[in-house]
């Protein structure tokens, strides 16, 4: 049977789509997550890009709403205009990310250190379920506690729960100024102690990264005035000096766009707790996965050269105790290991949840298992 | 199974002491702090362990005996009422600090944990946990997962469901499930941040897994005196288009103003008609250069007098006179209702006179005291229940102001829940097509409705006894209407 791609360009047609259909839908965006956006064989693909454009931005509500479809980076350089910007700093943005493919992968990049995540800003959504009824959930207002909170539901959802149509999300003012600190350390123990005491410091960064083998990457920012006091306040904290990065925007934008890993590998997603780091670090030393830590050592961004890779690297983190979601696979094409398992490592403990929420937004499975 | 038998199970789990029937013993827990509602449970029991909780919560689903875990009564929505016939899960002796982890910033605490004992153990860490409702030295951390809880620093640092990472839960059929984990990043669906909010529909939380936050450096504390309402919500704007993003920016109007210098002696400025409290916090040196901003955005607004926090203690006394306040304006009334609807920021004034303007109709009068940095209004309409028909009037007037937000495109609550107060006004924010995927949700998790059943969702049990006067731990002055 051959599928036919659909691609809606109202959530009118996204609810007849459901409402019509026999066979199993996979929305998707810009293909920049494609462990998660290529449908296996008979699923039909939802290109959501059809959905596109800001509906609604008012700069002093600190908000604004979209289409699900609309690029990430045409948001970004609109709240840009205006002083403003995603706090939650979604990744692969030039690349060609969504906002509906940010949300539904649930991914953030190291600018979210300083304010929070995607849960933490997005605020309302649209969504079609799996009978095909057109759903809203959240609200438009920065504080909202009225009925149940669909959008944190569908963060990281990867389009197996609903199809998100609509999104609000929550806005901050831009940072004035910024600049980035790399501290070398001699060994990943002094970086990880190092991490964590500037971690519960009053140093209040923007991004609290860590470069594999021991390199600790700390971006400050704020009004110009008082930046350089912000720079020498992280030497003085960590009594070590290190290379200062005045002019560091390509620095991020490269790293939002996980430039730092070979083209042809793959991308894997574990969250963690920034104790684990050094032991994680001893079992995956040898092997062919290059790796960075972000958030302040809560989540490591894995890339495994190749499926021998990914398959050792499921058991390493089955030892650790840790779950691990598979972003990218090591093709560029459509058609990558779709029937993979998407994640990997320590099974779940909230599958009863897990069961009974689905049963309620898509009682005739027309979206794919969450596996 | 009859009441009788149900009780007779439960003394198998529960002795004497933590297990209460008698009339008297279940008196406290009648009701909560929407003063205006009560009813009776069947019983009380007041577990000591997760274990109790979930072999009481196994007990309820097999005898269909609905159930409602609470924890210090504080809630302002009527979430923490209980059903009629069904019974109380009184949670506070739950109560542990479980883990620590100052290394990771995170805090495992037991679902009765006192929300400042929290910070109060993290101090000597220099961390804190952010969540800041006015009841914080009472209210447990399991009630403000249940309604989402807010307080004075949301716009900045979120609601409770922005610093919650995990937690061990009992559904209401008495499955055991952990959701999320320690970190601050997950993998596949928020079920965590869903559970959030949900007002006690999903089950009881039995383990609860907090960020901690660095304590903010230094503060900066501002209290500036208005000639109006509008000109003080007019200053919020301009703070807003200046780039600057305080913790806090709060708005109380000349009743609220007098209430609360009559009862703490805030030393506010008298003879003013709105006041405006901004906080700035984070690193020395950014504030200051912050404030020297703040400060230029105020004296250009127009302000009366300004006022700036010398130290902690002046600071203290600023955010007394402000968290006192609702208790202090419930002096000068024998009853009062308090509503939480958000509207958009640029329509504060808007709301506000909109807003006086109904209860100068209604013949109410109307004390303001808001969260202006995040459009959270909180009205304050003063009755008196002895007067015939005066609660009737009050509820009235408080539909009013919530139908004002819904048009104005906010919510009916910011911060305080649905709960049973406000059941009846869901619907009119969400349509029938989201309300039915809401109660399909509900449904799924609980399809016996025995988890706080008549919260949240219209056509609940008819409404409880109505009651008057303020609740006990508020004449006390322990907790307050924030």
């Amino acid at each position: 049977m051959s599928i036919t791609p659909v691609r809606p360009s109202s959530p009118d047609e996204v609810q007849q789509l459901l409402r019509d259909t026999q066979t199993t839908v996979l929305p998707h965006g810009g293909h920049t997550k494609n462990a998660l956006s290529t449908p296996p064989q008979a699923v039909t693909p939802l290109d959501m890009r059809g959905l596109s454009g800001i509906l609604e931005y008012d700069p002093s509500e600190y908000t604004f709403t979209a289409l699900a479809g609309t690029l990430v980076s045409e948001v970004q350089s609109t709240l840009a205009e205006n002083g403003q910007y995603l706090p939650c700093d979604p990744p692969f943005g030039t690349q060609g990310a969504t906002l509906g493919g940010t949300i539904a992968s649930g991914l953030s990049s190291s600018g979210r250190y300083r304010y929070g995540g995607v849960r933490d800003f997005l605020i309302g959504v649209r969504f079609v379920d799996g009978g095909g009824r057109l759903v809203v959930g959240g609200g438009k207002v920065v504080k909202n506690s009225a009925g149940f909170d669909f959008p944190k539901l569908l963060v990281g959802s990867l389009g197996r729960l609903a199809v998100l149509v609509e999104v609000t999300f929550k806005v901050f003012p831009s940072t004035e100024a910024q600049a980035t600190l790399r501290i070398d350390y001699p060994t990943i123990e002094t970086a990880v102690d190092a991490l964590q005491r500037a971690g519960g410091s009053t140093l209040d960064m923007q991004a609290l990264d860590l470069e594999v083998p021991s390199t600790l990457v700390i971006r400050v920012g704020g009004v110009a005035a008082g930046l350089r006091g912000r720079i020498d306040r992280v030497h003085s904290f960590l009594e070590r000096d290190g290379e200062v990065l005045l002019d560091d925007q390509n620095y991020w934008s490269q790293n939002g766009e996980f430039q730092w890993r070979p083209s042809s590998s793959a991308l894997v997603k574990v969250p963690l707790i920034p104790s684990i780091i050094p032991s994680l670090e001893r079992s995956l030393s040898d092997l062919p996965i290059v790796r960075r830590y972000s958030v302040g050592g809560n989540v490591a961004w894995l890339s495994p050269a190749d499926e021998g890779a990914f398959g050792i690297l499921a058991g390493v983190l089955k030892k650790h105790q840790l779950r691990g979601l598979r972003i990218c696979s090591w093709e560029a094409g459509l058609t990558p290991n779709s029937d993979a398992p998407l994640f990997c490592g320590q099974p779940p403990l909230d599958e009863v949840f897990a069961e009974r929420v689905r049963s309620a937004l898509d009682p005739q499975q027309r979206f794919l298992e969450l596996v | 199974m009859s009441d009788e038998r149900f009780v007779q199970e439960l003394t198998r789990v529960y002795p004497a002491n933590r297990l209460l029937v008698r009339r008297a013993e279940l008196a406290p827990y009648e009701s909560d702090a929407l003063t205006g509602f009560r009813a009776r449970p069947c019983a009380v029991v007041l577990p000591e362990t997760a274990d109790e909780v979930i072999e009481t919560v196994r007990l309820c689903h097999t005898a269909r005996v609905p159930f409602l875990a609470r924890g210090s009564g504080t809630s302002l929505s009527g979430g923490s009422l209980p059903i009629d016939d069904g019974l109380v899960i009184g949670l506070n002796r739950l109560n542990r600090i479980l883990k620590l982890d100052p290394e990771n910033r995170i805090a495992v605490v037991e679902p009765g944990t006192v929300n400042l004992a929290v910070s109060h153990a993290a101090a000597p860490y220099q961390l804190y946990y952010a969540p800041d409702p006015s009841s914080q030295s009472v209210c447990t951390i399991g009630g403000n997962v249940a309604f989402n809880s807010g307080g004075a620093h949301c716009l900045k640092y979120g609601m409770t469901a922005n610093h919650v990472l995990g937690m061990k839960v009992v559904l209401p059929d008495g499955e055991v499930v952990e959701l999320g984990g320690g970190s601050l990043e997950s993998v596949g669906p928020d079920y965590t941040g869903i559970f959030v909010g949900s007002e006690g529909l999903f089950g009881v939380a039995l383990e609860i897994t907090l960020r901690l936050l660095p304590k903010p450096e230094t503060y900066r504390t501002l209290l500036a005196a208005y000639d109006s309402l509008e000109a003080a919500g007019d200053a919020v704007a301009r703070v807003v288009a200046s780039g600057l993003l305080p913790g806090a920016m709060e708005i109380m109007d000349r009743l609220a103003i007098e209430a609360a210098e009559a009862a703490v002696s805030a030393g506010y400025p008298r003879d003013v008609a709105a006041l405006l409290i901004v906080e700035l916090e984070g690193l020395t040196e950014e504030v200051e250069a912050e404030y020297a901003r703040l400060e230029r955005v105020i004296e250009e607004s127009g302000a009366g007098e300004v006022r700036v926090a010398q130290d902690d203690d002046e600071r203290m006394t600023i955010w007394k006179g402000r968290k006192s306040a609702f208790s202090a304006v419930g002096r000068l009334s024998p009853d009062y209702i308090v509503q939480d609807g958000v509207v958009p920021r640029g329509r504060l004034g808007e709301a506000l006179s909109e807003i006086e303007r109904l209860g100068r109709k209604a013949g109410l009068r109307v004390a303001n005291v808001f969260h202006a940095g995040d459009g959270n209004l909180h009205p304050l309409i003063l009755y008196d229940g002895r007067e015939a028909g005066a609660l009737e009037r009050a509820e009235e007037l408080a539909g009013h102001i919530l139908r004002l937000c819904i048009r104005m495109g906010g919510s009916i609550t910011g911060e305080h829940g649905v709960g049973m107060e406000k059941r009846d006004y869901l619907p009119e924010m969400f349509g029938p097509t989201d309300m039915d995927a809401m109660t399909d949700l509900r449904s799924a998790i609980d399809p016996f409705q025995l988890s706080n059943r008549g919260k949240m969702f219209p056509q609940g049990e008819a409404p409880a006894l109505k009651f008057y006067g303020p609740h006990p731990l508020e004449k006390e002055g322990r907790i307050s209407r924030e």
